[in-house]
């Protein structure tokens, strides 16, 4: 049975679409709130933000979060800013800019409604994050600051020194806080959610694991909102946190919601690389660096064994001899090519043979002729505290020595498969944040992924939950003690049991990084049918390995993290496959999916609106079974696709 | 590069911990300290042996999750960095290195080096915050801040919340934690409303859940991984004897 | 109010910071006074029977006392407190950390030294001097005039090991000062990123004032003793 997707996008104008459809909805009452309990699975932006704003309406609130701390969420590690069109710089920013750069930078593969809607609260999420004490940049003259990002010709960037995320969270960790003050939300920190429960087609709750005691615990509530992030950790390396997970959307997969897009993945090129095999993840460096940085990797291959030999230095190299390939490849825009072109370029060179570290997986980002021309005091002011974290991970000194600089997994556009109203397509089951499929097509712009999470726990989901909760007025306390609350328990102990009585040889880490190679070799930067093809058979083999193979000690009845990693892993197998098949079926190449069979002559990626303007939905049909994909097509009522252009 | 590794050992909260050695081999100096420790664990599996649990999670320095007091400082020898951003070149060859807990009353271990950590959070809940509901604020820009104030806010804004200080604190005091929060707001117009309340609230919070008081040695201001200033302290003190004294 | 001074970290801190404040002033006049002895004989005892057993001095010497005995009992009660907060297991590994002073860490040590010090200070010229008078004698044990304080500084100094005795006083009195002062100040709330190095500078110069000045008592009245003794 395929699914009957309803996106529930309000007729009319562009800009009146979300007045209107607030005004549609129905409301809760205050009285009728507090017999009301909502679940809300994950503390970042979005998760704090939501649950915060559910409290504050006095709905009963349970947040879930794997940390120890809901403030600990990896929200925390963004760098850059919040986008908002206030036009505070005169610039001709508005609602609209945003809107059509933000649609734009997805490579037309988002909803028209719902990134409007996203452009139109923008706004609101500086009023309030500056009315809560988040110390945004200033100017002399006391107001806010802006800088200017990606894909944007406007200055619309909010930050707060390189760590917006973090202050933006602990602005929405500090609203949590009050409200498990007042006591309308309740924490429940060290706690892993491990399933969703649905009864009569409608969510009921959760089963989470206390992972300091193993406990099972079930929790009743009359809606569940899913704020648990991306899955880039899907390829063992990348620049989210250890503990990111894709299981708890998972989970909700296997219950019956449509996942969409799985293979809308975005890789960020300006990563330090991979130092040997036993690196734990990779570290972002500021996206700003390209603009006085140059990248080159040696134009002879003898160059590139003297380096690695030790025998030769960088700065050795004559210039003669140095291939600045980006500004040979793409003289208009030289270093300054988009996120994917640039990433896919550094692929291209190391693929041939050209990479410079030890592991031939690198290529230099150089600062010698911005030095020579700006003097080393400019630079120093610019990205001083950048070249000083550089040198203490990798100890070379970048006032030297070019940096070294490789692509890393970044977000995952792709998610759990919502409506306007951020319901997925099991009724009281909601996902916000980068855990849904979210606002950004195939390519999210920097500063974009703040700005959604906290659009849609502050300003939207309050709003269209009551629409849904409006119906359950009449309806009791949740209870726990039904059956389909003992499957689930059951399944989720069956499941430990079955993990912890493998007792096999291989450890949890060595399965996922070779999860890790196979999904960044075939379905990461480039990626070919053959490729795909084999993708889905390896990993079926490695699940099979990991399922016969895996050595999980200590017991379920107590702090254990190898448990922990294992139960993410077994959802991390089948999620790889999913994004492998998404990505086999998408004959395009678009935003962060690059298909190398769908590229331009100057080796672009190439659209197919004709056949792929839709978002693929896919559907669990079982453990071994091939899941079924539905269609969301994309109707493009107000703006006008056009190839992505950014060389002119 | 080789070394010598004592870790603290302890099954959970009930039971009693010891140390146990783990020598360890042919470590690169590239390599960071907890992937160090994932080696370690992952050699330990291979034996049939628990791995040791440890905090962590992001490894940039900036969620807070990591701990660890290694050769007697909290976050290791190196100045302004956490545990996850530092690398083996900091140690010399054939080391012996001593890693333990958080120490302190008011972080009990969970297991082997996890401490529970949720009275930081307690303290936050009891007044860390503006009093403002969604939606109902004024334009961002219609409260002018000057930019030293934002600076000086955002300085004390920078913690992490990892625990360090009231772990490295002679006398498991909580005060520079406690001080960050309240000097952020306490320099923003937009905090200043309820700066008093606040400063009452939490510092009887962070008394109630027993850590020490502070004597000013300033231990928690050098081995902070965000280097926040004692003078916050002061702000903090500042604060909170002139809404005593306003009672 | 008055609770937040017994049951709240920083109003016990209020009260060290005050009590230790209307210490420092009190020995920085006891300083100064000892100086008169070493021009004066009859200008110190001038002082010391303005300061006898008169009711403004009894009156002084008992909230000196209050002062001493609250700022101690404090200072152990925070040290209780601050252990307590540590917890039962202590570090294996503890590495001094840089910019921190040694006394900073040592404050109760280095209190119990101070206090030490008075106690033997108390026997050598207050139960010699102000208590002989309170109970009504005119001599004390040694012959002296109770108010003859400059006759009990030279006697106590002429003997070496008491001179070594006060200057060990001493030192243990500069390292407690040397924090104590600028401490004080940051527990009040005075204190800044720009008024640090000042305030440390200022707790630097007056406790080195303050501790050379009764060093140069102690040590003059010792070479005192020498030459009076040789020209005896």
């Amino acid at each position: 049975m395929a699914f009957k997707l309803d996106s529930k996008i309000p007729a009319g104008e562009l800009a009146q679409k979300w007045s209107n459809h607030k005004a549609a909805i129905k409301v809760v009452s205050p009285a009728n709130k507090r017999k009301l309990d909502i679940i809300v699975v994950g503390t970042g932006l979005g998760g704090a933000s939501a649950a915060a704003s559910l409290g504050e309406l006095g709905y009963n609130v349970k947040i879930f979060c794997i940390q120890d701390s809901p403030r600990r969420a990896h929200s925390i590690a963004a760098h850059g800013g919040n986008n908002a069109a206030k036009n505070y710089r005169n610039d001709n920013d508005s609602v609209y800019r945003l809107f059509y750069d933000t649609i734009k930078g997805g490579d037309y593969r988002a909803r028209e409604a719902n990134v409007y809607r996203l452009a139109e609260v923008s706004n609101l999420i500086i009023d309030q994050c500056v009315a809560q004490g988040v110390p945004f940049a200033r100017e002399y003259g006391g107001l806010l600051d802006n800088r200017s990002f990606g894909g944007a010709q406007v200055s619309r960037t909010f930050y707060a020194r390189g760590q917006t995320g973090q202050q933006l969270l602990l602005g929405a960790y500090s609203v949590l806080n009050k409200e498990i003050a007042a006591g309308t939300v309740k924490s429940y920190p060290r706690h892993e959610m491990l399933d969703v429960v649905v009864e009569d087609g409608e969510a009921k709750g959760i089963i989470a694991r206390n992972l300091v005691t193993g406990e099972i615990e079930r929790h009743g509530a009359h809606a569940v909102v899913i704020a648990t992030g991306g899955y880039g950790n899907v390829f063992f390396l990348s620049t989210n946190a250890m503990g990111s997970n894709g299981s708890a959307a998972f989970q909700c997969y296997r219950k019956g919601a449509g996942f969409a897009n799985p293979c809308f993945t975005q890789i960020h090129p300006t990563c330090i690389p991979v130092h040997g095999t036993q690196q734990s993840k990779l570290t972002l460096m500021s996206e700003s660096l390209r603009n006085d940085g140059r990248i080159w990797v040696p134009k002879k291959i003898e160059d590139v064994e003297a380096l690695r030999k030790g025998t030769k230095k960088p700065s050795d190299i004559a210039e003669a001899d140095r291939d600045y390939y980006l500004e040979r490849r793409y003289p208009a825009f030289g270093n300054l090519v988009p996120r994917d072109v640039a990433s896919r370029a550094a692929k291209e060179r190391c693929d041939a043979g050209f990479g410079v570290n030890e592991t031939g997986l690198a290529v230099f980002l150089d600062f010698k002729t911005a030095i020579e021309r700006l003097g080393k005091d400019i630079i120093k002011q610019r990205y001083g505290n950048l070249f000083d974290m550089y040198e203490e991970i990798t100890d070379v000194n970048p006032y030297e020595e070019p940096m070294m600089i490789f692509p890393a997994v970044h977000y995952t556009m792709g998610g759990i498969w919502v409506d306007y109203n951020l319901m997925t397509t099991i009724p009281g089951l909601y996902a916000i944040g980068e855990a849904n499929f979210s606002d950004h097509g195939a390519n999210r712009l920097g500063a974009s992924a703040l700005m959604q999470g906290l659009a849609d726990g502050y300003f939207v989901l309050p709003y269209t939950i009551g629409d849904y909760l409006s119906k359950k007025i009449q309806a009791p306390k949740v209870s726990t003690d039904t059956p389909a609350f003992d499957k689930a328990e059951k399944d989720v102990k069956d499941k430990i049991a079955k993990l912890l009585s493998i007792k096999g040889k291989q450890t949890v880490d060595d399965l996922h990084k070779r999860l890790g190679h196979i999904m960044w070799e075939y379905v990461g930067m480039a990626r070919t049918k053959d490729g795909l093809e084999k993708a889905i058979v390896e990993i079926q083999k490695l699940r099979k390995e990991f399922w016969a193979d895996v050595r999980i000690p200590g017991g379920d009845k107590e702090f254990n993290v190898e448990l922990e990693k294992a139960l993410r892993l077994v959802d991390f197998l089948e999620l790889g496959e999913l994004m492998a098949r998404d990505a086999l079926l998408r004959e395009e190449s678009c935003g962060g999916h690059f298909r190398t069979e769908h590229q331009t002559e100057e080796g672009e990626a190439k659209r197919d609106d004709e056949k792929f303007a839709f978002a693929a939905v896919w559907e669990y049909k079982g453990e071994d079974a091939e899941p079924e994909m539905t269609k969301e097509v994309l109707d493009y009522e107000f703006v006008h696709r056009a190839q992505r252009n950014y060389k002119d | 590069m080789n070394f010598t590794l004592k870790i603290w050992r302890q099954k959970d909260a009930k039971s009693a911990g010891k140390f146990v050695e783990y020598p360890i081999k042919n470590i690169s100096p590239d390599t960071s300290f907890l992937e160090m420790l994932d080696i370690l664990n992952n050699e330990l599996i291979q034996k049939g042996e628990e791995p040791v649990a440890f905090d962590h999670d992001c490894r940039e320095g900036i969620c807070g999750m990591c701990s660890l007091h290694i050769n007697g400082h909290a976050h290791g020898p190196s100045q302004a960095v956490t545990t996850c951003q530092m690398y083996m070149r900091k140690f010399k060859d054939g080391d012996t290195i001593t890693i333990e807990p958080w120490r302190s009353a008011a972080f009990p271990v969970i297991r082997d080096l996890v401490v529970n950590r949720g009275a930081y959070d307690q303290i936050l809940q009891a007044g860390g915050f503006v009093s403002v509901r969604t939606n109902s604020v004024p334009d961002g820009n219609a409260i002018p801040i000057p930019k030293a104030d934002a600076d000086e806010s955002m300085d004390a804004a920078a913690c992490i919340g990892c625990g360090a200080c009231a772990a490295t604190c002679k006398n498991g005091s909580a005060m520079l934690f406690v001080a960050a929060r309240v000097s952020s707001l306490a320099k923003l117009p937009q905090g200043r409303v309820e700066g008093a309340r606040r400063a009452k609230a939490m510092v009887a919070k962070m008394d109630e859940l027993g850590f020490g008081n502070c004597t000013n040695t300033g231990a928690c201001e050098a081995e902070c991984p965000k280097a926040i200033s004692i003078a916050h302290i002061a702000r903090l003190n500042r604060e909170f004897l002139s809404a005593k004294l306003k009672d | 109010m008055g609770t937040f001074l017994t049951n709240s970290s920083i109003g016990r801190k209020l009260v060290m910071s005050i009590t230790g404040a209307f210490l420092v002033l009190f020995i920085t006049f006891h300083m100064a006074m000892n100086l008169v002895a070493l021009i004066s004989t009859e200008g110190y005892n001038m002082i010391c029977e303005f300061l006898g057993a008169n009711w403004y001095a009894l009156v002084a010497t008992v909230i000196l006392a209050a002062g001493v005995v609250v700022h101690f009992v404090y200072a152990f009660i925070l040290t209780f407190q601050n252990r307590k907060a540590r917890g039962n297991v202590r570090y294996a590994v503890t590495s001094g950390h840089k910019g921190v002073d040694w006394a900073s860490q040592n404050m109760l040590v280095l209190g119990i030294i101070v206090i030490g010090g008075l106690a033997i200070h108390m026997i050598h010229f207050w139960s010699k001097m102000q208590l002989q008078e309170i109970m009504g004698n005119h001599e004390n044990a040694l012959g002296y005039a109770v108010t003859d304080g400059s006759a009990l500084i030279a006697y106590t100094f002429s003997n070496p090991i008491n001179v070594i005795v006060y200057l060990v006083w001493f030192a243990a009195l500069w390292f407690h000062l040397s924090h104590g002062i600028w401490s004080m100040f940051q527990s009040l709330g005075w204190a800044n990123q720009t008024w640090y190095p000042r305030l440390k500078c200022l707790a630097t110069a007056w406790t080195t004032l303050i501790v050379l000045g009764f060093a140069a008592v102690a040590i003059g009245f010792y070479i005192k003793s020498l030459g009076c003794c040789a020209g005896c």
